[in-house]
């Protein structure tokens, strides 16, 4: 499978990655690479295999529901890049 | 020469008083001022931190309290998180990332009174297998410092293998505590997943990601693991199973130990003087009493493939949280919210993060999850039930850490996919959540070689036994990088 410029534009703004013009047509070449590389799975017949999601197979746990830790709002707030007011800041989302 | 001796002689040293933990700190400090310049090994050094907390781990000492650990310290690998610390993971994205908690692994080492000399260097987010990726520079092979100490933990590595560091954590999603340490000449164990909480570990393939020591030896490591070990409930994927005594079990006799060599590690692509040094290491073991069987372990060649749809997948997902909002990068004036995501990511994710987004966010979109990531969820399925196979017939499975000794810096780092071969011996054992782990066994033109050793789930006591038998009988872990040693001042 081998993707266009166009597809990986697509990705791209899917992943919302800004990519550099200049760099798309780098990335469609190794993005294709890495596909071809995974294509060596289609040479196994795998209809009867039970996927494996995870190693250990082992369920979710369930905790009792109680209060372990508190929120620090001042404390974390101080590596947001802009907040106000105790709350964190993004450009106008609404006009 | 206190950077030459184990830690469990440095403990002895610290217990008896003879040594104090700030001399010794200040030892390794001195250390890493003087050579660090040349293998970047660091991206933190946080030395008056360090001083600090070997002031109280003396006066813990001299009370007669902690552990076979206190007063030693460490180098973290810069993917935990480590409060009041920069915690930049290899990335742009998180250069300004001060952690506001610790990790378990980092709560659990502090407790033991062992003091963080700084944070190691590593790939973006963990992603690579020679460190260049880092946003701060390529790590140095100590052995040769034009060629690559191996990746992801290539500053882990690195650092031991200068004695930078007496010990060191990292973390291993498809071989980035082995592969490092064998192209550096140290010994590191991977941990059954779940064997050690992921609670702050900074995430990059969730279902593969494990934390575990590089060391010296299969002794320190057994020290550092037992203390790192065990059930949290901060992290759901971390397992109940009780942890043993580590080290009680070193000195076991090897006599009948079944040792499967499976043909798929010893065929084509394997550089034909490692597997004579490997194949000396596993006579080794015959003079011990082991019986070698020869195994298949047949879907190895699929390991590859399904690794990278099913690592970008998870990927592309825990990366998400990186979106300029909350912490970490934001791109100067944003027109509107998209683009304040769109290039605070472009701009601060180096491009193997990119791709591996890219390619992870393909694979799990609509119409493409059954043929890519179902598909090689299935395929996951048959690389483990072939380990399952091969654990009925051995006790463990032995072969090559790596197809060929460390490449040179720049040599692979503009050809993805040949990176990616690279780690062909390593892979599989993350796909089946299995313990595994790398030592240094005869080197070839100079350069180090590592002996990977797997065994079943939760078996890194058989690990490192078996290990540490080969380093009683052996002396290749002792060997060091002259140029680091200072061994003409005795």
């Amino acid at each position: 499978m081998s993707l266009t410029v166009k597809d990986v534009k697509q990705i791209a703004h899917l992943a919302r990655l800004s990519i550099d013009d200049d760099n798309v047509q780098t990335y469609a070449d190794n993005l294709s690479g890495i596909l071809a590389l995974v294509a060596q799975m289609n040479e196994v017949d795998t209809d009867a295999i039970e996927p494996m999601y995870h190693p250990q197979e082992v369920m979710q746990r369930l905790r009792d529901d109680k209060v372990t830790e508190q929120v620090e709002r001042e404390r974390f707030q101080k590596i947001a890049p802009v907040t106000e007011a105790g709350l964190y800041l993004v450009p106008k989302v609404i006009e | 020469m206190m950077h030459t001796k184990s830690l469990s002689e440095l403990s002895t040293a610290l217990q008896k008083g003879s040594l104090s933990s700030v001399e010794l700190t200040q030892h390794y400090l001195d250390r890493i001022e003087k050579y660090d310049s040349v293998l970047n090994c660091f991206v933190t050094v946080t030395a008056e931190q360090a001083l600090n907390s070997a002031k109280q781990a003396d006066v813990m000492l001299a009370k007669g309290e902690g552990n076979a650990l206190t007063g030693i310290p460490l180098g973290q690998k810069d993917i935990f998180c480590t409060n009041g610390v920069r915690t930049a993971c290899g990335s742009k994205m998180l250069d300004n990332f001060i952690a506001p908690y610790n990790a378990t692994v980092v709560e659990k080492l502090n407790a033991c009174g062992m003091p963080m000399l700084g944070k190691l260097n590593m790939d973006e987010f963990a992603m690579g297998s020679s460190t260049e990726s880092s946003f701060y520079g390529a790590t140095k092979n100590p052995w040769d410092t034009a060629r690559v100490p191996g990746g992801s933990s290539g500053g882990s590595a690195a650092a031991v293998a200068a004695r930078l560091v007496p010990i060191a954590t990292a973390t291993d999603t498809g071989g980035s505590i082995r592969q490092p340490a064998a192209l550096c000449g140290v010994t590191g164990i991977k941990p059954t997943y779940g064997r050690v909480s992921r609670w702050g570990m900074i995430a990059y393939a969730s279902s593969f990601d494990q934390a575990g020591p590089i060391a010296a030896s299969a002794e320190d490591c057994a020290l550092l693991l037992g203390a790192i070990a065990g059930f949290d409930e901060k992290d759901s994927t971390s397992i109940e199973h009780d942890v043993p005594n580590y080290t009680a079990g070193l000195n076991d006799s090897l006599q009948g130990l079944k040792i499967g060599l499976p043909r798929e590690y010893f065929g084509e692509g394997l550089d034909p003087a490692i597997a004579s040094v490997i194949n000396a290491a596993i006579d080794s073991y015959k003079a011990m009493g082991a019986e070698i069987v020869e195994i298949s372990l047949p879907n190895t060649h699929l390991a590859i493939p399904a690794y990278y749809v099913l690592a970008p997948a998870e990927c592309s997902s825990n990366l998400s949280r990186f979106d300029g909002v909350r912490y970490g990068y934001r791109c100067k004036n944003p027109e509107n919210l998209d683009d304040m995501y769109m290039r605070s990511r472009g701009e601060a994710f180096g491009e193997e993060v990119k791709r591996r987004i890219m390619v992870g966010t393909y694979a799990l979109s609509a119409g493409y999850y059954d043929a890519y990531y179902l598909k090689a969820q299935k395929i996951r399925r048959l690389i483990s039930d072939d380990f399952t196979q091969a654990f009925k017939q051995v006790d463990v499975i032995m072969g090559p850490t790596t197809p060929t000794t460390a490449f040179k810096l720049g040599e692979k780092s503009n050809d993805n996919i040949s990176m990616y071969l690279a780690d062909i011996y390593t892979i599989a054992l993350n796909l089946a959540g299995l313990p595994g782990m790398s030592l240094p066994v005869e080197a070839v033109a100079g350069l180090p070689v590592g002996l990977q050793i797997i065994a079943n789930h939760f078996e890194e006591g058989k690990l490192l036994n078996v290990a540490h038998q080969y380093q009683q009988q052996t002396a290749w872990h002792q060997q060091m990088p002259a140029a680091f040693m200072d061994i003409d001042k005795g």
